[in-house]
């Protein structure tokens, strides 16, 4: 079952329904197929399998992505946001490929060997503003990878996590009931579409029948406007995105009486900004959703009667579940193990476990899956006695700031290139507004090193978002005897809350 | 019959139009209202008649599923027939569904 299927139900049966972009003038579901089948006929020509997509959110994203599936090309949207000799380097892992490339991003990768570049006013004329004659549907294709997203490792190299049509689809139909959204309902998108969120809304909003919108990058002040214009009724947000939503509504008044749901994920929610917003929003059901690239989108979520019930429990057991990701999805077997490989007793923490179709885990050419399908997430977590999970972050070191996976490695390998550092040490830090902040431990050879101009050193090499917020000075770094780097010491030294 | 996951379908008999989920681990006889479903891209009209005792309806967007041979079938349009396989009636999957998260 390939996930063109999932559009194809929607476009047979509600052709009239809207499927995509501004209430006045957007597309229905019979359009966005026919326009979806014109790029694949024309893919289907370009002699690669693989549509790379390198450009803000729109409705190119979607249309692109079904037309990927048609033509039997694997999709792959690509951080625009790395720098240009990362990018290039990702893009150059594709070829042979075709790249949609958003006009002013063109120039930062022109002339890489094999890949293709159509600018995307070229393909939105082509295949959004004009209405192409409704195609032949072509044959499905053997190439059952549907999408390829690269994700941040432990090691820095971004590695290629492989997601099937079969891990798509199921996920799809076994979590969203076919056509049971309202005809009024609509999604806005403002996660990026190199983010595995990205690529799920766009297959459930479809199957759902719901109309996607979408925020070609992430403000506060056009969140909110969006939201109000469009009607939106659903959205999905990381923590940080609903810490700045919310401060935008305290100052302009606006209730967003529309908005019926609002998930999110992607990163600890702080405690004091989710209660926040259900103070604010008491008209929406608030979602949290927990799940990996490697899973297909959300394994876990915590409900809004779980959320309205924690908020208002003077029984901390109940109350702490404000701070879980809730229960596994019926269609996922989920368990806690210790080192050994045995299963975790309640409230105990342990590694997380997965299990199901949709459950990929898998990189191109490296399956990270055991034979009898389990998959280690690499999160740590525990499960209370109810059921309910928590999530305590990665097991390994990645840190998750404002739901951007950094892996500490590279900024330490920066930062190890200044002469003036002996040893250096890269973690994440609790923060209110970003989940987590990036902070460096310093062994430094000069009593009086000058911070500022160490953060210009980590800028000018990688990008803000990665550059320290917080320095620590230290005389030398705790090792194991393998002289492995314990980073989790160093952590519980300086994790106080902000 | 090829019953493979994704292969569509119609019923011979009514509008339903059904989706296949998850393959039977036998093979066997899909059947709407009674009788042998026919693919989707097959030109044949509906005729004939609903048969009494398959004639409970196929609804929009529910799963079916029968507990002895594992297919799982997905309503894609309703119809007046209700759905068996080899005769034996398919069950409606009660699934509560769940919140949106993306």
């Amino acid at each position: 079952m390939h996930i063109p299927l999932l559009l194809d139900l929607m476009a047979d049966v509600a052709p009239d329904r809207m499927a995509l972009g501004n209430l006045d003038g957007g597309l229905d579901f019979g359009a966005m197929r026919s326009n979806a089948r014109a790029a694949a006929a024309w893919l289907a020509t370009c002699g690669t399998d693989k549509a790379v997509f390198v450009g803000l959110n729109g409705n190119a994203l979607p249309v692109l992505m079904f037309a990927s599936g048609m033509a039997g090309c694997s999709f792959v949207p690509v951080n625009y946001r790395l720098p240009d000799a990362e990018l290039r380097k990702l893009i150059a892992r594709t070829v042979p490929s075709v790249v949609i490339v958003d006009d002013d991003m063109a120039a930062r990768i022109e002339g890489i060997d094999g890949a293709t570049l159509v600018t995307r006013s070229e393909f939105e004329a082509r295949f959004l503003l004009a209405s192409p004659a409704e195609g032949e549907p072509l044959d499905e294709s053997t190439n059952d990878i549907a999408v390829l997203l690269f994700t941040s490792g432990t090691t820095g190299e971004p590695k290629a996590a492989v997601l099937r049509h079969a891990n798509l689809t199921s996920y799809v139909m076994s979590t969203v009931e076919f056509m049971g959204a309202d005809e009024d309902e609509a999604a806005l998108i403002s996660v990026p579409p190199y983010h595995i969120a990205g690529i799920s809304a766009v297959l459930t909003s479809a199957y759902g029948g719901r109309r996607l919108v979408y925020l070609p990058a992430f403000t506060a002040e056009e969140w909110v406007a969006a939201a109000a214009r469009e009607k939106i009724t659903h959205a999905m947000v990381v923590p940080t995105m609903l810490d700045r939503i919310l401060d935008v509504l305290e100052k302009t008044g606006e209730t967003l009486p529309a908005l019926r749901a609002l998930s999110y994920g992607g990163g600890r929610m702080p405690e004091p900004v989710i209660a926040r917003a259900l103070d604010r929003l008491p008209h929406v059901d608030f979602v949290n959703a927990y799940g990996l690239t490697e899973t297909s989108s959300t394994i876990a979520l915590l409900g809004a009667e779980d959320h309205r019930a924690a908020f208002s429990s003077s029984d901390a057991q109940v109350r702490r579940r404000l701070g879980s990701v809730g229960k596994p999805l019926p269609s996922i077997e989920l368990e806690i193990r210790r080192d050994d490989g045995t299963c975790c007793a309640a409230d105990e923490p342990g590694e997380i476990y997965v299990r199901g179709e949709q459950v990929s885990g898998e990189y191109l050419h490296k399956k990270a899956i055991a034979d009898d399908g389990w998959f280690a997430t690499n999160d740590a977590g525990w499960l209370d006695a109810d059921g309910y999970l928590f999530v305590d972050g990665r097991l390994d070191d990645v840190i998750v700031r404002g739901g951007e996976n950094i892996s500490p490695g590279e900024i330490e390998d920066v930062l190890r290139q200044h002469a003036e550092i002996a040893d250096v040490a890269v973690l994440g830090l609790p923060c209110v507004q970003w989940g987590e902040k990036v902070a460096a431990v310093i062994v430094s050879r000069n009593p009086t090193l000058d911070v500022e101009a160490l953060s210009q050193h980590v800028r000018n090499q990688l990008r803000s978002t990665k550059t320290p917020e917080s320095w620590f000075f230290r005389d030398e770094l705790p090792y194991n005897e393998t002289g492995k780097l314990l980073r989790r010491v160093l952590k519980a030294e300086l994790a106080k809350p902000d | 019959m090829d019953i493979k996951p994704g292969s569509r379908w119609k019923s011979a008999v009514c509008d339903a139009q059904l989706v296949v989920v998850r393959p039977p681990k036998q093979a066997g006889e899909l059947q709407c209202g009674g009788v042998a479903v026919l693919e989707l891209a097959d030109a044949t009209a509906p005729g004939g008649d609903v048969h009494p005792d398959h004639a409970g309806g196929v609804m929009i967007g529910k799963r079916y599923t029968d507990a002895e041979t594992g297919i799982e079938v997905l309503g894609a349009k309703a119809g007046r027939g209700s759905l068996s396989f080899d005769g034996r009636p398919l069950q409606l999957k009660d699934a509560k569904p769940l919140p949106a998260s993306d």
